[in-house]
């Protein structure tokens, strides 16, 4: 029960001594697994197959940090979690570490106790409407029904929405992505809201998915990355870096099909990140190869981006925003050195 | 008479060594205990907050006066996106409340008639009010709230909208829409009656029983009570020249605006707990007339007392008294079971208040302390009104 866990993890987040929190490394490193909070279900970004798998671009961010600290992608326990679940259970110390397509906020950074540690996936919050209304643009939206999920940003970004441009709506509330698409599809609501990237996986799933279209307005900025918990410097430098090293190790032409070749490429800037030079495993408190084991077991950002919600899957979703800095978008990375 | 047990000497207290006093060891344990309770949760209380602190997490109420910034579904009171977290723990409690109250009557209704109908001795009757409660008894109460709500789904949307009544009352896929009475100038008058006809029924029914224990005669108070009761009001609206208007529900854009709506989360919610509550009050009603033994019926027979007032003066009272205590839980459930709103999204405490608010503003720990408090006064106060209704139930020995 849902319930239940919150009210859980209330209690432990009262019990636990602080002092418990302090050294998540040394608390992974001993148990020898990573344990990850991720969507409950949410094709290319965190999805488990009927084999138990789990894949997603949320997902590969949990197995590059295993890789990174345990030096093995594979040694990763996912907590799937709903909207509402997941703070608490980072708090509480259930998880290590959250990567569930969580909106990095002012509140949530400053008011939870909790530090996001980087983006990995710029998006906005846009709408899915049923074909049949032929509504084209979302100023016509004035007087809908709204499906939508409890406890995300997008509740509040809808409202700002039709308040500002002076609409009114009703907002049906579910719990789970999976209940919001079935109301939609019984037409409990006009219209469906959640992140873009979202909604195309919504779409996916439907039963008929050209019944219903995304509006072209993009009303809000979702960027979304993996939390961690606030006063675990160590970690939180650990789980940041990872990402940096995925995006640079794409910036340098680092693959995981060529990692082991660039490790003695003439670049001083690829030895550094492999590790074949200098101390950055060192200096975060894991091994020399740390980048490494994340690049040949995971693989680059945009070797995880297209593998998981790229142009070749169903989402088909292009670069965008996600592209790197030098190619018209947003990812960029802090040099290592 | 003369007690054949001395009583102790008061002087052999003063002999015992005051650890052996039983009165002194009593209080002495009884003082330990309360002091070890109340530090332990004085610990747990410090603790938490120090542990919040020392984290990072804001700690405090401060937030109920913070614009929530989002919208509910429905709301009892006037309620949109600009109010504050306090009032959307005020929505949600009355949401709740609203669930339970009427929940709780229609279930008590459906219990009374199905506990009875499994003793008629038609065999149909008997059979049907069997079925029900042995099928429904035993289907968890969570997947009788999903199965009503996926009926509700299979209703067309608003455009395709069933016409119950032409353009008046109308049912689709966003809830069952009727007219709304819309009250106009005058129809204040209408209230007063109202009340005036309820003052004079209490008096009314106090002077009946007077006048029966004093002379035996009988007067129908109930009947006239309700006469009163439907009566005063009507007469009064008539003569007043019906101030009042409809307000009629209208296809507009997406949705039907204006007139009265029931959302069908509602409807799906306060059906699965009515029926599902219901099969076990019928068992609590059926044992409690079996309790009453059949001697008390024949011999009410024997004085010529009909079947009806046998059942009504003799059989019922005397069933009371067993129904009551078990009836008492069943009602708490359905409050508590109230919560299972959430899985279908109807907005109740537990959705908005434990769901989005706790999510927004990120306080766990006063936003459950708070909820679970509601939860805590609502059950104690249906025990008290329960306990208080057994007290008068009970048998009056004279």
């Amino acid at each position: 029960m849902k319930k239940s866990i919150t009210v859980f993890g209330a209690m432990a987040a009262t019990m636990i001594a602080t002092s418990a929190f302090a050294g998540t490394l040394e608390d992974v490193t001993a148990r020898g697994t990573l344990s990850c909070g991720v969507n409950t279900g949410l094709p290319g970004f965190s999805l488990q197959d009927d084999k138990g798998n789990w894949t997603g671009i949320d997902v590969d961010v949990c197995r590059a940090v295993a890789a990174a600290v345990l030096g093995d992608a594979t040694k990763v326990r996912f907590v799937p979690l709903t909207a509402k679940e997941r703070f608490t259970a980072l708090q509480s110390g259930e998880i290590d570490m959250l990567s569930r397509n969580t909106t990095w906020t002012h509140t949530r950074d400053t008011s939870l106790g909790l530090n996001f540690a980087g983006v990995n996936y710029y998006d906005g919050q846009g709408f899915l409407v049923q074909k049949a209304l032929g509504v084209k643009s979302a100023k016509e939206l004035d007087g809908a029904s709204v499906c939508i999920q409890a406890g995300t940003t997008t509740e509040l970004n809808l409202a700002d929405y039709f308040r500002l441009n002076g609409m009114k709506y009703s907002a049906v509330v579910y719990d789970t992505s999976d209940q919001t698409r079935e109301g939609f599809e019984a037409a409990r609501c006009d219209i469906l809201t959640s992140d873009q990237s979202q909604l195309y996986a919504i779409r996916s799933k439907m039963a008929d998915p050209t019944s219903a279209v995304v509006l072209p307005e993009v009303i809000s900025k979702e960027p979304l990355g993996p939390v961690v918990r606030q006063g675990d410097d160590a970690w939180f430098n650990i789980v940041k870096w990872t990402l940096y090293a995925q995006v640079n190790a794409e910036e340098m032409g680092v693959t995981s099909a060529n990692a082991m070749e660039m490790k003695t490429a003439a670049d001083p800037n690829v030895k550094r990140l492999l590790g074949t030079e200098g101390d950055a495993g060192a200096k975060l408190g894991i091994s020399a190869d740390w980048a490494y084991n994340v690049v040949s077991q995971v693989g680059n950002y945009g070797e995880m981006f297209e593998r998981n919600v790229g142009l070749k899957t169903p989402l088909a979703i292009a670069r965008g925003l996600n592209a790197l800095w030098n190619n018209g978008g947003l990812q960029y990375a802090p040099p290592i050195r | 008479m003369a007690d054949p047990i001395q009583q102790p000497d008061v002087d052999s207290h003063s002999k015992t060594a005051i650890w052996n006093d039983p009165t002194f060891r009593s209080i002495t344990f009884q003082v330990l205990a309360v002091v070890v309770l109340g530090w332990f949760f004085y610990t747990i209380f410090s603790n938490t907050l120090h542990n919040m602190e020392s984290r990072g997490i804001t700690t405090g109420f401060a937030f109920l006066d913070n614009t929530s910034g989002f919208g509910i579904l429905m709301s009892l009171i006037e309620y949109d996106e600009t109010h504050t977290y306090g009032d959307t723990f005020i929505v949600g409690l009355l949401n709740t409340l609203l669930v339970s109250v009427v929940g709780i009557i229609t279930a008590t209704i459906i219990g009374f008639v199905m506990g009875v109908a499994r003793l008629s001795k038609n065999w149909l009757i008997a059979k049907i009010a069997t079925v029900y409660v042995e099928s429904l008894r035993n289907i968890p109460l969570l997947l009788q709230i999903f199965f009503w709500y996926a009926l509700m789904r299979t209703l067309p949307p608003p455009r395709g909208s069933i016409q119950l009544i032409q353009d008046a009352v109308l049912l689709n896929g966003r809830g069952l829409y009727m007219p709304a009475p819309v009250p106009a100038d005058g129809f204040g008058f209408v209230n007063i009656a109202l009340l005036v006809a309820v003052i004079a029924s209490i008096v009314l029914v106090k002077w009946t029983k007077k006048r029966q224990e004093a002379t035996g005669q009988l007067f129908p108070a109930y009947w006239t009570s309700l006469g009163m009761i439907v009566g005063l009001p009507l007469g009064v609206f008539l003569i007043a020249g019906m101030p009042m208007s409809l307000d009629y529900p209208v296809l507009k854009g997406f949705n039907f605006v204006g007139g009265m709506r029931i959302i069908p989360e509602f409807m799906a919610l306060w059906w699965a707990l009515s029926l599902y509550t219901a099969t076990f009050i019928a068992e609590i009603v059926r044992a409690g007339i079996l309790a009453v033994s059949h001697g008390q019926t024949e011999a009410a027979h024997a004085l010529g007392i009909p079947n009806g007032p046998t059942l009504r003066l003799v059989v019922i009272p005397q069933a009371m008294r067993v129904i009551i205590p078990p009836l008492t839980s069943q009602y708490l459930n359905l409050a508590k079971n109230s919560s299972l709103a959430t899985a279908i999204g109807y907005p109740d405490l537990v959705g908005v208040f434990m769901g989005t608010t706790l999510n927004q503003t990120g306080q766990a720990v006063e936003i459950v302390a708070m909820t679970m408090m509601v939860y805590l006064v609502m059950s104690l106060s249906i025990s008290a009104l329960m306990n208080w209704f057994n007290k008068r139930m009970a048998m009056v020995e004279r």
